[in-house]
């Protein structure tokens, strides 16, 4: 489990690791932790998964991937996890969660495939279907449009965070 | 264009960043540059905005509590919408997608108490319903993303 420390951290990481020589001393510096602490720290909550990654984020689209897509499937409960993690082992597959059926929103299965252009993107889709035997389900595709903000929540005085899309 | 290192820096260092007191001495030694080169690289592809950040990925609900949310707004209003929503600094990712449901994005806050009130005030100040999508599960273990920069 995360303690203040690790949140403290955390929020100061979340922020960028600064473009220095010795960048864990420097944000040991802003919450009073020495640079040992912080990298055992760290190797800590990335064995432990509480860090999924640690390292360069990229911005898709200015790197050409602009067909952002949010597929989204109604499965039945009994096959979501197994359909979840056999999606997620696809290489161009950037996220892929479970998320609860609506009455207006029956969809429980979400993944998010980022490629440069639209039929790229379908082809994938269409190697999921035929792969992860999905193609009898009910499913919407959404296109991103405009990005109106990507990063940056923060959720109390200080402490900033971005997390793996909710 | 991008040069050879920055493309390397790209792609092979999304994950596994070095956690020794000199990462950028660690990444040069494995490219065959110099610190100073790979401080520079990395700076140049932040102002060019290639890059957020080099920072840490945390999996959802560990710190805080967080949901996805969708909205159904009029076109005309989408833009203002959006503002006035991008605006809650307890919002990251909101984004505009091509369905009746156009408006998507996630809330943080730093517990469910607080995450409620947050979705209360931005439906209050726009008018608009908003529907609650939380996560129940991740089967997705996020280990970045393999560009393909050949033309880049």
């Amino acid at each position: 489990m995360l303690d203040a420390r690790d949140i403290e951290l955390l929020a100061q990481v979340s922020d960028g690791l600064p473009l220095c020589p010795r960048p864990y001393a420097q944000i040991g510096m802003a919450i009073g932790m020495d640079e040992a602490e912080i990298i055992s720290r760290l190797t800590l909550l990335k064995n432990q998964g509480l860090i999924k990654r640690l390292g360069v984020i990229v911005k898709h689209r200015p790197l050409g991937y602009r067909a952002n897509a949010m597929i989204v499937w109604n499965v039945p409960d009994g096959l979501i996890k197994q359909l979840g993690r056999h999606i997620s082992r696809f290489s161009f597959v950037t996220l892929c969660y479970q998320r609860p059926k609506l009455p207006i929103w029956p969809y429980n299965l979400y993944c998010m495939i980022h490629g440069k252009d639209r039929a790229t993107v379908l082809a994938q889709l269409a190697q999921l279907d035929n792969a992860c035997g999905l193609a009898n389900f009910e499913r919407q595709i959404l296109f991103s449009r405009r990005c109106f903000k990507q990063r940056g929540a923060v959720y109390q005085a200080q402490q900033t965070q971005e997390t793996a899309n909710g | 264009m991008l040069t050879d290192l920055q493309k390397r820096l790209l792609n092979d260092f999304q994950r596994d960043f070095p956690l020794s007191p000199t990462p950028y001495q660690d990444i040069a030694e494995q490219l065959g540059v110099t610190e100073a080169d790979v401080i520079t690289a990395l700076a140049e592809l932040n102002a060019q905005h290639f890059i957020s950040r080099i920072g840490a990925v945390i999996p959802p609900n560990h710190i805080g509590t967080s949901t996805l949310v969708a909205m159904a707004i009029p076109a005309a209003q989408l833009q203002a919408v959006a503002d006035k929503i991008s605006a809650f600094p307890e919002v990251n990712h909101n984004y505009e997608r091509e369905h009746r449901l156009n408006l998507w994005f996630v809330a943080v806050a730093a517990d469910a108490g607080k995450l409620q009130d947050v979705i209360r005030n931005i439906e209050k100040q726009t008018g608009f319903a908003a529907l609650q999508l939380p996560l129940v599960d991740d089967f997705f273990i996020d280990l970045g993303f393999k560009l393909d920069l050949k033309h880049a």
